[in-house]
Parts: C-alpha cells; sequence; structure tokens
C-alpha cells in the first residue's frame, strides 16, 4: 500500500490542503450526471406553472381561474385563498433573521389584492406538464385597476408622489446614518474639496440555472422540499413556521445547485406556495423557473444614487468624506436590507479616512424586490471611493496608484480597526493584510509606470488606450458559525457533513482536502454531504463569502476530533501508547512496529454491538460534530489594473489585459480560488460595461432576455493575468479567508477608471456603471462638443 | 401525436411526442437523458447545445418531432461505455474549465463540434466557438485553456487574440 510519498513524508498521502487537486464534484457533471433540480423524478410529479403580474402597480379586481380550471390536464388552479388552509399567513417571513414575523415590507405568498411589480406571483397552476400549466396559465382572467407607479427612487420621495403600495404612508422604507469624526470640520480646513454624482447599476444575479422547487408529500405527514437555493436551512425554519406541518416532519434538500450568485439567497413566495399547494393536494409538485421569470421575479441588485463630497489636504491626503445615497429596494424587502448598510460601510475599503458620513434613504419602487447579488453592495462601495480618489488625483495632478498609496492602511496598522459597526453591532476590525506591498506588485506586474509613455505613443497613432486600477477589501466568513462533521463509517468510508452549502463553488473539495490531511487519507475517498436538514440539524448555508471559513474551521476541528479519538481507541484496543501510533492511509499503525487497525474495524467497535467489549472511556461512535463560532470577519483583499483601448467614434471599449492580485489568505485549493477570481473578475466586467437591467417609465421590464440583456462571453474577456498573495487570516484555525466576491468587487472600478483614462484627450469624468457603447458615445461627443464651443477649457 | 424514431448516442429511441415538444424536452424528459440543461429557452446561453446529425443545435429552439430520423449526439454519449472519460471531459476537470457544472454539457458538445472540424484550434477560434455558451462561473479562460490543453496549442500563443 505504502507509496513512495511514505518514503518522504511517512505517510501514504501527501498534505492535499494546499494542492492544485482536481474536483471531486466534477465526474458527474461532466457526464450528464449531476442532479439539478429539474433533473429530480418522483412518482406522479405535477407541474407548476406561475401566474405573474403584468403590471407594475395595480388594484387586483378579479380573478377568474375557470377556464384555466376546465383545461384538460390541469388539476389544480390556486389562488392564495385556496393555499390560506395550509398557511399561518398568507405574508412571507422575514427572510435570514431569528424573528421570521410578517411586516409591511415581505411579499406575499401569492398575490390577490394589489400587486406591486412586474412578475409578482399571484396564481398557481398545477397541471400534467408544463406545457399544460402555461396553457392554463394563459387562461387565467385577472381584471386590474391600474395604479400609479413608482418607477424612479429619487422622485419616489418627492412630495405627492404616489406610492409603490397602498398600505404604506411614503416610498422610504427606511432612513439611516452612518459614518464617524468631525467631517464638517475636517471639510472646513481641507485644501480640497472635489464632489461627483454616482449612479450604479448591477443588474441581475444570472446563474445559468434558475431557481426550482420540488415538493414530495411523504407517509406520515412529512414533507420534503427540495430548492435550488443557498439557504436550504432557512428555507427550513422559515416553512416551518408557514406551513401548518410540525418541523420534524419537514425535511429540506438541495440537489446539484446551478450557480448561485446571491439570487438563491432569498426565501421566495414559489418556495412557500409549492410546498403549500403539495400539501393541499397531496401531491408531488415541481416547479422550475424559466429564464424570463429569473428576470422578473429573482432578485436583482439594482439602483444606487451616490451624491458625494470629498476633502483633501495638499498632498491628496483624506481628511473627510460625506455624502447621501438612495437605493432602490424594489417592491419589497424578502430579508433584511443589508445591501445599503454593507455598501455604506465598506467604502472606506482599505484606506484610512478620519472623518465620514453617509445619510442612505432606502426606497420601495414598483420593481423587482433587490437583494444581494456577489459582491453585496461592496462593489458600489469600492466604485464610489476609488472614483472619488480618481478625481482627487486627476485634479490635483497627482498619479492615480500614488494618491492610493498614500492612502492606504500601512501593514505595520494591522489589526486596524474601523470606526464603522457591522450590522451586527461589533466592530469592524481588519485583521491582517499588506495593501501597500498587494497594490505595489501588481503594479510591477502591470508595468503601470511605463504605461505614460505607451499611451503617448498610442495616442500618436490615434489610439486610445487607458489604463485603470482599484483596490478592494472583503469581510468574508460571517458567522455566527457553520455546521461541520466527520463520520467514519463501518466500511471506513470517511463522510463529511455540512450546512454550507454546494452550489458550484467546489465547497466539497476543499472540504474534503482539510478532511483528508487531518485522517491522513486522500480528498478523493471522501463523500460531502451539503445542504441537507435531516442530514445536517443547523446550518446557514452559502452566501458572504463565509462557507471556506466556517465550514472549513468546522470541518478541521472535527476532523481532529476523529483522528484523536481514532488513536485513542486504537491505543486501547492495540495495547500500544497512543504516541507510538499515527493515523495513515486508513489505518491506525505503530510508528515503529507493524500493528495496525483499520479505520473501519474501529468504526465498528465504537458503533457499540450487543455483548461486545466496548474501550474504556470512550464515547460512543467514530465521529465528531463542530460548530465552530466566530464572530469577526476574516477579510480579503485585491488589487486591480485593466488596460483597455477604446474606439471614441463607436463608443467601444476592449479590454486589453487585466492583472488582479487577490489575498484570501491560505488557499485550500488553488485552483479553485483562480477559478473564483477570474469568475467574479468576468462579473465585475460584465457590470462594468454590459449588464443592465432595464425598465421603463411604467416599470415595465425592458431587458427580459439574454438578447436585451448583456452576459459577458468569451470573446470579450482577455486572458486575466491572476497573481496571490497569502497573508493568513489570524482568527481561524485554517488561516483561510473568502473568495467568492473578492474578484467581483474592485473590478468595475478599475475598469471605468482605465476608460477614463483612455479618453483623458477629451477630459471627461465617468461616474456611473455600466458604460455602454452608447452611454460613452454620448459622454464623448458632449465633450467634443463643449471642447468646440469653449477650446480654452480643455485640460 | 407524433411518433418518431431517432438514433441518439448510438442507440435507436422511438416515442410519441406532442408537435410542440422541443428536442431538449423530449431528451430530458422521454427519454431520461436529463444532461441537457435548459438555461434561458430562448436559444442564446447554449447550454441545451446537443448535435443533430454532427451539427449543434439549441435544443431548446429545435422540436423533437424535426429530429425524425436524426443522429442525435448528447453529453451522455461522450465518455466511453466503461466510463473512460473523453479526453476533453478530462481536460476540463485538470483545468477546473467546469464549476456548478450547468453550462458543461453545452461547452462541452458545442466544442467537440469545434475539435471535429479543426483539431488544433487558435485561443481566438476556441473563444469564439463558445461566444454562444453562457458561463456565470468560470470567465471561461479555464474553459479556453482545457480545450487548448488537448490540442497541444498553448495559451496566448501567437496568432491569438
Amino acid at each position: 500500500m505504502a507509496g513512495t510519498d511514505a518514503m518522504t513524508s511517512g505517510r501514504t498521502h501527501a498534505p492535499s490542503v494546499g494542492q492544485r487537486i482536481t474536483r471531486i464534484e466534477d465526474g458527474p457533471l461532466l457526464t450528464g450526471h449531476g442532479e439539478f433540480l429539474d433533473d429530480i423524478v418522483l412518482p406522479d410529479l405535477l407541474h407548476c406553472a406561475f401566474v405573474r403580474s403584468p403590471l407594475a402597480h395595480a388594484r387586483v379586481d378579479a380573478i377568474d381561474v375557470e377556464a384555466a380550471r376546465a383545461l384538460p390536464g390541469v388539476h389544480a388552479v390556486l389562488t392564495l385563498d385556496d393555499l390560506m388552509p395550509q398557511l399561518r399567513s398568507g405574508r412571507m417571513p422575514l427572510g435570514a433573521s431569528p424573528v421570521g414575523g410578517q411586516n409591511k415590507s415581505t411579499p406575499f405568498v401569492l398575490s390577490d389584492k394589489e400587486v406591486a411589480y412586474v412578475g409578482e406571483p399571484m396564481v398557481l397552476v398545477v397541471a400534467e406538464s408544463r406545457y399544460i400549466a402555461e396553457d392554463a396559465a394563459a387562461l387565467v382572467n385577472i381584471a386590474f385597476s391600474s395604479l400609479p407607479v413608482v418607477s424612479d427612487a429619487r422622485k419616489a420621495l418627492a412630495d405627492g408622489a404616489p406610492v409603490c403600495r397602498t398600505e404604506l404612508d411614503s416610498n422610504r422604507m427606511s432612513n439611516f446614518h452612518v459614518g464617524y469624526g468631525d467631517v464638517d470640520e475636517a471639510f472646513a480646513n481641507a485644501a480640497h474639496v472635489f464632489e461627483d454624482e454616482l449612479w450604479q447599476h448591477r443588474g441581475c444575479g444570472h446563474s445559468m440555472e434558475g431557481r426550482g422547487v420540488v415538493a414530495e408529500v411523504r407517509p406520515g405527514g412529512e414533507l420534503c422540499v427540495w430548492s435550488s437555493t443557498q439557504m436550504p436551512h432557512d428555507v427550513y425554519y422559515m416553512l416551518a413556521g408557514m406551513l401548518r406541518v410540525e418541523q420534524e416532519k419537514l425535511r429540506v434538500v438541495t440537489p446539484d445547485v446551478g450557480g448561485g450568485f446571491g439570487p438563491k439567497y432569498c426565501f421566495y413566495p414559489e418556495e412557500a406556495a409549492l410546498p403549500a399547494a403539495a400539501l393541499l393536494l397531496r401531491r408531488n409538485l415541481k416547479w422550475v423557473e424559466d429564464r424570463r421569470e429569473t428576470f422578473i421575479s429573482s432578485i436583482q441588485e439594482r439602483d444606487q444614487y451616490w451624491s458625494m463630497q470629498v476633502a483633501v489636504d495638499s498632498e491628496g491626503l483624506l481628511l473627510g468624506l460625506r455624502g447621501r445615497m438612495i437605493h432602490d429596494q424594489g417592491a419589497y424587502a424578502p430579508k433584511p436590507v443589508n445591501l445599503p448598510y454593507n455598501a455604506v460601510t465598506a467604502v472606506t475599503g482599505p484606506y484610512i479616512l478620519p472623518a465620514y458620513r453617509m445619510d442612505v434613504d432606502v426606497v420601495h419602487t414598483n420593481k423587482v424586490p433587490v437583494s444581494s447579488v456577489r459582491g453585496a453592495g461592496y462593489p458600489q462601495a469600492a466604485f464610489t471611493m476609488e472614483r472619488m480618489l480618481d478625481l482627487v488625483a486627476v485634479r490635483l495632478g497627482i498619479d492615480r496608484a500614488e494618491i492610493r498609496r498614500r492612502n492606504l492602511i500601512p501593514a505595520d496598522k494591522m489589526p486596524y480597526t474601523k470606526k464603522l459597526q457591522a450590522r451586527s453591532g461589533a466592530s469592524l476590525v481588519y485583521d491582517s493584510g499588506d495593501y501597500p506591498a498587494a497594490q505595489a506588485q501588481v503594479l510591477a506586474a502591470a508595468g503601470w509606470s511605463d504605461f505614460a509613455e505607451r499611451q503617448k505613443k498610442a495616442l500618436d497613432q490615434g489610439r486610445y488606450i487607458g489604463i485603470g486600477l482599484a483596490n478592494a477589501v472583503k469581510g468574508t466568513g460571517r458567522g455566527p458559525f457553520e455546521s461541520g462533521a466527520v463520520r467514519i463509517s463501518q466500511d471506513g468510508k470517511v463522510s463529511i457533513f455540512t450546512g454550507a452549502t454546494a452550489m458550484g463553488q467546489g465547497i466539497a473539495t476543499a472540504l474534503a482536502q482539510i478532511c483528508a490531511d487531518e485522517l491522513a487519507i486522500g480528498p478523493d475517498s471522501i463523500s460531502v454531504t451539503a445542504g441537507d436538514t435531516a442530514r445536517t440539524e443547523i446550518g446557514l448555508g452559502g452566501f458572504a463569502s463565509r462557507q471556506m471559513v466556517t465550514a472549513g474551521s468546522s470541518v478541521k476541528l472535527a476532523a481532529k476530533a476523529v483522528a484523536a479519538k481514532a488513536i485513542k481507541a486504537a491505543s486501547k484496543i492495540l495495547s500500544v501508547p497512543e504516541g507510538d501510533l499515527e493515523l495513515d492511509d486508513g489505518y491506525v499503525r505503530e510508528k515503529t512496529g507493524n500493528q495496525s487497525i483499520s479505520l473501519g474495524e474501529l468504526a465498528r467497535v465504537l458503533r457499540g454491538a450487543p455483548g461486545y467489549a466496548f474501550p474504556d472511556g470512550l464515547e460512543p461512535g467514530l465521529e465528531a460534530t463542530i460548530r465552530w463560532r466566530t464572530d469577526a470577519l476574516s477579510y480579503a483583499n485585491a488589487c486591480h489594473v485593466a488596460e483597455v483601448e477604446v474606439d471614441p467614434d463607436l463608443g467601444q471599449v476592449t479590454i486589453t489585459r487585466y492583472v488582479a492580485l487577490n489575498d484570501s489568505g491560505r488557499m485550500i485549493n488553488p485552483m479553485i480560488v483562480e477559478g473564483q477570481v477570474q469568475g467574479g473578475i468576468v462579473h465585475g466586467i460584465g457590470n462594468a460595461l454590459y449588464e443592465f437591467m432595464g425598465y421603463d417609465d411604467e416599470a415595465q421590464p425592458l431587458t427580459t432576455t439574454f438578447q436585451e440583456y448583456l452576459m459577458v462571453t468569451a470573446t470579450e474577456v482577455p486572458n486575466l493575468e491572476t497573481i496571490y498573495r497569502e497573508t493568513l487570516a489570524p482568527g481561524n484555525p485554517i488561516g483561510a479567508k473568502g473568495v467568492g466576491e473578492t474578484g467581483t468587487i474592485p473590478a468595475a472600478a478599475a475598469i471605468i477608471s482605465a476608460v477614463e483614462n483612455a479618453l483623458s484627450p477629451f477630459g471627461l469624468r465617468i461616474s456611473q456603471t455600466p458604460v455602454s457603447p452608447e452611454i460613452l458615445f454620448k459622454l464623448i461627443k458632449s465633450a467634443r462638443d463643449a471642447a468646440r464651443q469653449n477650446p480654452d477649457s480643455q485640460s | 401525436m407524433q411518433e418518431i424514431t431517432l438514433l441518439v448516442n448510438n442507440r435507436p429511441y422511438s416515442g410519441t411526442v406532442e408537435a410542440r415538444t422541443t428536442l431538449a424536452d423530449f431528451l430530458r424528459h422521454s427519454l431520461g437523458l436529463k444532461g441537457t440543461h435548459l438555461g434561458c429557452e430562448h436559444g442564446v446561453c447554449g447550454a441545451c447545445t446537443v448535435l443533430v446529425d454532427g451539427a449543434s443545435v439549441r435544443g431548446c429552439l429545435m422540436l423533437a418531432v424535426q429530429a425524425e430520423g436524426a443522429i442525435v449526439e448528447t453529453v451522455e454519449g461522450l465518455a466511453a461505455d466503461d466510463g473512460t472519460l473523453h479526453r476533453l471531459q478530462e481536460a476540463f476537470s485538470k483545468e477546473h474549465g467546469l464549476q456548478c457544472g450547468f453550462c458543461t454539457p453545452g461547452m462541452l458538445m458545442t466544442l467537440i463540434e469545434l475539435l471535429r472540424e479543426n483539431p488544433s484550434p487558435t485561443e481566438t477560434e476556441v473563444r469564439e466557438a463558445i461566444s454562444g455558451n453562457l458561463c456565470r462561473c468560470t470567465g471561461y479562460q479555464s474553459i479556453v485553456r482545457a480545450v487548448l490543453s488537448v490540442t497541444g496549442r498553448p495559451v496566448g500563443a501567437a496568432g491569438d487574440l
């Protein structure tokens, strides 16, 4: 059994953490044998479609379902009234909260009195096939009376503006302030003050697999719900509160999830309606979101309007930053609103900022509800800060990298406490990282210092090339915990059970690597069950770049505990001192002698058998469950440099080079980290240049296909050059920081900085994202027109 | 209902379908070949790409009845009968050309067509070939690298992007 590795390491298996091993997830996914939600087949499964509101705001006068019910193949056409016997409330609970109660911003399971956005679910149709269900949905006849529409969050706060739902007194959902220091004094004493109005829009999440739900009615009053969600436990807790079914009779499972990216974080009306209908009809039901439904019913991260002022001294050192932000929340808030809070508390990023104040209005509109998309407010924060720093640099004639260097938190100030609080009330403490060194490293790799010369040469040839950079930090590993259980079965197989959700990131492989090293086995023999409430009693799920840190730490400690127990049990059974034993390749062996016992045998002993001896002083079972607790975040950081070429006559931007540095602490699997960083950057490229969820003045969605809403394809991206630092996180047992969002956060800021730099001969300023060719063309045209009218004003 | 007979991954199938049933739904629900995924159902994302008589088609835009008598290839037919992965599947795993795996079957089938027509594509040609396949996870680079690794051409070689 012993291979050559044993000669050097003393173990059959070399340590797996830190290695680019291929993923244990890949086999079924590559051969068409994955099991995504729509692949689940159950006996007598019926298929569902939703009738959705065609209007952004209307009173519902009557719902006539008779023609739909009469269609052959239709089993039921259900309104909220029909579902109410199965529900404790017709209104959704506040997801991802311990309260779970309803409020005036939570959506309805089905809306039957008033609708507040195009796409709001109203009627559930159950039929023998999805085709028939959609036929029947088209036959549901609903009489509406149109109500005034709130389509622009900025106008929604005006006196006399209509309200987006008649139950509200105002469209202002909340107003809050964050800040510290004496901002007014900072501005009064500043050498320079600059201001800007920024508009930011991030569009949709668009995992390639949409949402979906299967509800199975089981004997004994049990209900099993599969959902393509990032949050199976939250779905479980919320459903248990919603349905008239005992919590212990409910199970929620995530099948293979075809991407998350934020929208699958929320608990949705469809996830309540389907189980309620299944209980009502005593039938197994399936609903799979189609892409049009994604556009009009999965949460989006849409518009934020930032009015900002920055105060600096004569050297460009930050003295103060202040402003106001209006956040478009859409029609409802399905979970506590964290995006605007994240955004304004993340603005100061990796920089030292002595004084800060933001006033924030969270505003309802008649559009799809807003929640987190990859980055969750941090990309907007980075865009705001980085754009303001560029403004200072350009106005003061200081190099953009230099002004950042002057303001970055130096490494010797780590850990660095920001004078801001997280939503939990805890201080924001940056645990580790060397931001100036990271920036210097990426600038050197990207050839920042000689770019001006290259730019001049290009301009002489009539080509507009530009370079931009942006820094970012991201608080990762949000607690309070994630479950990690390690169990050795009687045949010696090692299994991990976790509340973390596998949604394509490769979490199973990474957890297996951590576990493998503790047990001295290979990672590919380990099975990982993630996201099944019957296998993991409590857990949280996938969000906030948290699972590697939280689940990884729990699995590490659980595997360590199992290893210690195996040694202890083997010591008693073999009568060998613990110190003379080691784990290797599924056995506990004597280090020097030749006695050994397999993990399977130890598991069989420790599971107990009547009439057989049980080792003294040991608890039954060769397993351990750890819920490693944390309230602190591990701060990952990134610095990106983008190079672009812009055709000013077409407004066309080509990204010609992209160099990104990422520091997410210890890399458990560098290949997976690279995949996260690259995918994250490309999401950010979409946010910078392409992705736009449009609505007209009546809040009718304008972009409901991938022909109108542009996703980045393979031909728009250059080969991304990625560089890694590994500043170990001091606050968790594995030293890792999250990586799922760090690629996205600075990308739009870096690209827009580069585009503006390319167009510096026109002296224009770009204060928005995304920037389409049309928008860029208009900016260039107005700059040209202004230059023509006032030739002396050009810089 | 219409009778259709077709060859899928070298096995003959016959069945009855409604005229409006798409080829993708027929493969998934009637034949149980669920490796073909539906990502947009309007012909843009490419997740449902299968080969019909050797040419890549959108399974969501073609009706099953149009495949009468056709030779259809899906992702399930790529690996050998003994489970040995096709070299492109192997390369996807090695180069991390997949994350969630939802777009992967469509990517693979699109690339199988490319490699049959052009066994040694440039990076630019690979990127153009998959420009009709959306992937939200990878950023495409690892997919491109996987393809080039089976052709022996290095990423970023002269004459490429």
